[in-house]
């Protein structure tokens, strides 16, 4: 795990995050830019899983469990695309506060994933 | 503007998951997804270390699936099992929370229940008295009477056809 990465990545989930569930606290039903920020957190998280296939073969290992860090990082990659498919089916103000929270549980996971990597001792 | 005109029906119609329960299932949902991956990982990799504190783990991880299950699914027998899965869980994280702070040596291990869910954002103690709230509000007999009358208005308008 590339330290800084994982910290742009928990910045742009939580941003993603508030934004939505302002817009969807406003009344606001899911449109482009909700989907799109959900698209963005999903798209960095798939560059997580890259690097965190990389990167233990090029000197940067885990200090801590491996298991554990993959169980967080395929169940914050299933995230985003449950949320939207549930903004796609519901299309409600609140599809949009439920995307929102997506993106915060993504940004506390990411964060999580960071400590076992690079904190928690195996 | 879509919206509005649906939400009433939409309200009728699927009683609990409608509005703000939408979002509660959804916490629900993750909360259960984290629950079970944490415990997956605890069974795997040190079960025997503390069987009590993981077993535990696990069967709260299931509770938080039911419960979800519970609070989609429509219907009397599911209202049921959803009120009894959240005062299970709200029973969970109190006494397993207080246990955690004042005999820290019976929880050397973390659960999902340990000092009132800290690990989980306290979202585990906050959860419950929302979900129960929410059930509260929403009885599922008005549900039930609502899709009994449905039938019987379907009828009566065959009849009166007919």
């Amino acid at each position: 795990m590339i330290e800084w990465f994982a910290y742009a990545q928990v910045a742009v989930a939580v941003v993603a995050g508030l934004l939505c569930l302002v817009l969807g606290l406003a009344g606001r039903v899911p449109n482009d830019l909700v989907l799109g920020s959900l698209a963005l957190v999903e798209l960095l998280l798939i560059g997580q899983v890259v690097t965190a296939l990389v990167a233990p073969a090029v000197g940067n290992p885990p200090t801590g469990s491996l298991l554990e860090f993959w169980v967080y990082l395929v169940s914050a990659v299933l995230l985003p695309p449950a949320a939207a498919l549930w903004a796609l089916i519901d299309r409600g103000r609140w599809a949009t506060v439920v995307c929102g929270v997506a993106s915060l549980a993504v940004a506390v996971m990411v964060y999580r994933m960071l400590q076992i990597w690079t904190v928690q001792q195996a | 503007m879509n919206e509005t005109s649906t939400a009433p029906s939409d309200a009728r119609r699927r009683g609990r998951l409608s509005g703000v329960g939408r979002v509660l299932v959804a916490v629900y949902g993750v909360l259960a997804l984290a629950a079970t991956g944490r415990s997956l990982v605890q069974i795997i990799e040190r079960f025997d270390e503390a069987p009590v504190a993981y077993a535990l783990s696990a069967l709260a991880a299931v509770v938080y699936i039911l419960a979800t299950v519970a609070l989609v699914m429509p219907g009397r027998a599911w209202y049921r099992i959803a009120w009894a899965t959240i005062v299970f869980e709200f029973t969970g994280v109190i006494v397993v929370g207080l246990l955690s702070v004042l005999r820290p040596d019976l929880f050397p291990h973390d659960t999902v229940w340990s000092w009132f869910g800290r690990g989980y954002l306290f979202i585990p103690l906050v959860l419950p008295p929302l979900g129960m709230w929410w059930l509260a509000r929403h009885p599922v007999r008005d549900v039930a009477a609502d899709t009994a009358g449905d039938v019987r208005r379907r009828r009566v308008d065959a009849e009166g056809r007919a």
